[in-house]
């Protein structure tokens, strides 16, 4: 079932010899809405991060083995069934468990308003909502995900 | 027909205009934009005239209506003789709740019914599976089994309405629980009429609910296809779908492309399974999207029609009438609503039932201003609703046939639009057809291709939405939203738990071995599929049954 191969990859540096920021972009639940996930993954890609995209229909256990192998920076969610509240916090959960505690969580998608402060409790750090631009993502990636040593 | 030298006259006219009026003019007044093109970024002339039509037989590519290539319309009188269906689609939440929005709405005016499953009866889950927690009820009605399906239509005449059902992998198991309601009703299979989108192409090219690989699954079709045209005759048996293409970013020409691509793949099919084309093909019909761009999407409807036409005539030598008519269900495009100012939305979802009815559409579904946000409330459902009442009985567009049959700008456009589409289809034959292409991963790539270069359009502000990146404003008038009760979840677990208790193990059992016997075989799935559900043999158990047998197919996970 896992998408994602199984291999350590390589961490590949900026000219600088800082290490890229890595981010999972991540389609948990059963719905099969994924135009804002591929154009987030790319547009994060062309942002220059490494952008590494499970595909869909992942279980939150997929995500954070997933997110484990590739050594990620951060984590970001799309969802467009409803099945946020359980799904986000379960991703959250499941990193304490295995230490991955600084795996920044978040996420967008059909997320009623009411929803949002609830999500940011259980430790989903922001929750874009439709209209959201690539450019207001990037940024927030830019500014909030530094790369780990 | 206009003489050469009228044509002639035409075309110097419009030069004339051109360098006389028209240039000195810009070069005091610019147009407003560097170029102007549709929402799929194809460029639109300043103006249309009959130099654009020149050498196109008029009665050969656009004709009358009810006549081939039925560029006008499938039927001799459209709108006149019998207006389209009105049909929401509708489920959330459990049986009970849906049933009674159905009722509501058959009360409101609303002439015919369409489902939304939940995603894990659409991924072939029942809900008690893990992979369920959290979605029961969420995007759709919760059906595990038959028990369900009996509580869905419950006072509902199965042989005065028909119901459309959208459900693509597990088709033949929720059209097995329909029949099987149905005689309970005392309604013979004969007499149901209906749709099940069945349309798993486009499942692997856009929505994603698949559950097999698509070998296995095509075999699947075209049992459904043999089963139907000889048990359920009035039934569609394939919509099949562009409308998810669109939603996933595709452009009008890919939408119809690729939809088309698909259909000529299950005709395909049929006729390898060795069913004759005329005895499947009058009950395949196709769903389009209304999106936002007027004359884009009304040349897309009608090019679709002429092309349809002379596919099944000519490539496949369909000799029914019926068999080269495409009907269509269309629905108002979901990507388009915005969640900010959301009362806009109505606006947007008139003009875009407009453009389907202009485009000569059977059916109709109207988005809700919400569905941006959640699945719609009463009164949301009931504006849409309402917003095709007022398309019908108010503004006079269902009283002539094909209106805009004759613009200048829209036969160019809908000749355009079939040009472009059969250079795609082209190449996907090329390929070896549909399947070979999906393998390939070549139509994912080219919606994948086409949403990022639109989403680049809209940052650059080159492509603009109303209240987002233009005509924004700070305070939102706030709108009620459905919400769906925690307890669904709980109560219909319950529920699907009690209806295993109940039922007779045994015959249970050897249902399931009859499943997995025929699916290694060649026989006809539908009649065991049908035997099964009847014993309360749930979709999630049927699904594993063949999960078994078939494989299971992984997105491949490509952006």
């Amino acid at each position: 079932m896992k998408s994602v191969p199984a291999k350590k990859i390589s961490r590949s540096r900026t000219t600088k010899g800082k290490r890229k920021v890595r981010v999972l972009v991540g389609k948990p639940g059963l719905d099969g809405h994924d135009r804002g996930a591929k154009i987030i993954a790319r547009a994060l890609r062309d942002a220059g991060k490494e952008v590494i995209y499970t595909g869909l229909h992942q279980t939150p256990e997929m995500i954070v083995n997933a997110a484990e192998q590739e050594d990620v920076d951060a984590i970001g969610l799309s969802i467009l069934s409803g099945a946020h509240n359980y799904l986000f916090p379960k991703v959250v959960e499941l990193l304490r468990k295995k230490k991955m505690g600084k795996v920044v969580v978040f996420g967008g998608g059909i997320i009623p308003e009411n929803d949002i402060p609830g999500l940011r409790k259980k430790g989903v750090d922001r929750i874009f909502t439709p209209g959201a631009t690539l450019s207001e993502i990037v940024e927030y990636v830019n500014k909030r995900i530094r790369p780990r040593a | 027909m206009v003489d050469r030298n009228k044509k002639k006259t035409t075309r110097d006219r419009g030069k004339r205009l051109q360098r006389e009026r028209l240039k000195p003019r810009l070069s005091r007044n610019p147009e407003r934009l560097r170029r102007f093109s549709t929402v799929s970024d194809e460029e639109i002339s300043s103006l249309y005239t009959p130099a654009d039509l020149e050498g196109i037989d008029f009665l050969k590519e656009t004709g009358f209506p009810g006549e081939y290539p039925y560029t006008r319309g499938v039927h001799p009188s459209m709108y006149r003789g019998r207006l389209w269906t009105m049909r929401q689609f509708s489920g959330f939440g459990s049986a009970e709740d849906t049933n009674a929005r159905y009722h509501y709405l058959l009360s409101q005016g609303q002439t015919g019914l369409s489902v939304a499953f939940h995603f894990p009866t659409l991924m072939g889950y029942d809900s008690d599976h893990a992979r369920a927690r959290g979605e029961v009820g969420m995007c759709g009605v919760a059906v595990d089994s038959l028990r369900d399906m009996e509580i869905l239509f419950h006072g509902i005449p199965l042989d005065k309405i028909t119901t459309s059902m959208t459900t693509n992998a597990p088709a033949a198991i929720l059209l097995a629980m329909y029949i099987a309601v149905a005689e309970q009703q005392g309604v013979s299979p004969g007499k149901i009429g209906g749709t099940i989108q069945n349309d798993i192409l486009k499942e692997y090219i856009a929505r994603h609910s698949w559950i097999f690989p698509p070998d296995p699954s095509m075999r699947i079709i075209t049992d459904i296809l043999a089963f139907c045209s000889d048990h359920v005759p009035k039934w569609n048996t394939i919509s099949i779908s562009g409308y998810h293409i669109r939603e996933a970013g595709s452009t009008a020409v890919q939408e119809l492309a690729f939809t088309i691509a698909d259909g000529i793949a299950y005709v395909q099919a049929g006729i390898d399974a060795g069913i004759p084309v005329d005895k499947f093909a009058p009950r395949l019909s196709y769903f389009f999207n209304a999106h936002m761009d007027f004359f884009e999407e009304i040349a897309k409807y009608r090019a679709a029609r002429r092309m349809w036409a002379r596919i099944m005539r000519e490539r496949f030598r369909a000799k029914d009438e019926n068999s080269w008519k495409l009907r269509f269900h269309t629905q108002t495009a979901g990507v388009t609503l915005t969640a900010q100012q959301p009362v806009n939305n109505v606006a947007r979802v008139a003009l875009q039932g407009l453009m389907a009815v202009l485009g000569g559409t059977q059916s109709l579904h109207t988005n809700s201003m919400d569905e941006t946000l959640s699945l719609p409330t009463e009164q949301a459902v009931t504006i849409a609703l309402r917003t095709q009442q007022i398309l019908a009985e108010e503004t006079g567009v269902a009283n002539s046939i094909d209106p805009l049959g004759g613009s200048f700008l829209l036969e160019k456009l809908t000749n355009e639009m079939e040009k472009k589409a059969m250079h795609y289809i082209r190449k996907i034959d090329e390929m070896g057809g549909m399947v070979e292409a999906i393998k390939r991963g070549y139509p994912q790539r080219e919606i994948i291709d086409a949403s990022y270069h639109y989403q680049r359009l809209l940052e650059k502000g080159e492509k603009k939405i109303v209240g987002v990146n233009c005509y924004r404003s700070d305070e939102e008038l706030p709108i009620p939203i459905l919400t769906i009760d925690k307890e669904v979840e709980r109560k219909q677990v319950a529920r699907t738990r009690e209806v295993r208790r109940k039922r007779n193990a045994k015959r249970v059992a050897s249902r399931i071995d009859a499943l997995k016997d025929a699916s290694l075989s060649r026989t006809n799935l539908m009649p065991v599929i049908l035997e099964a559900v009847k014993e309360y043999v749930t979709i999630g158990e049927i699904c594993d049954a063949f999960r078994e047998t078939m494989g299971t197919y992984t997105d491949p996970a490509m952006y």
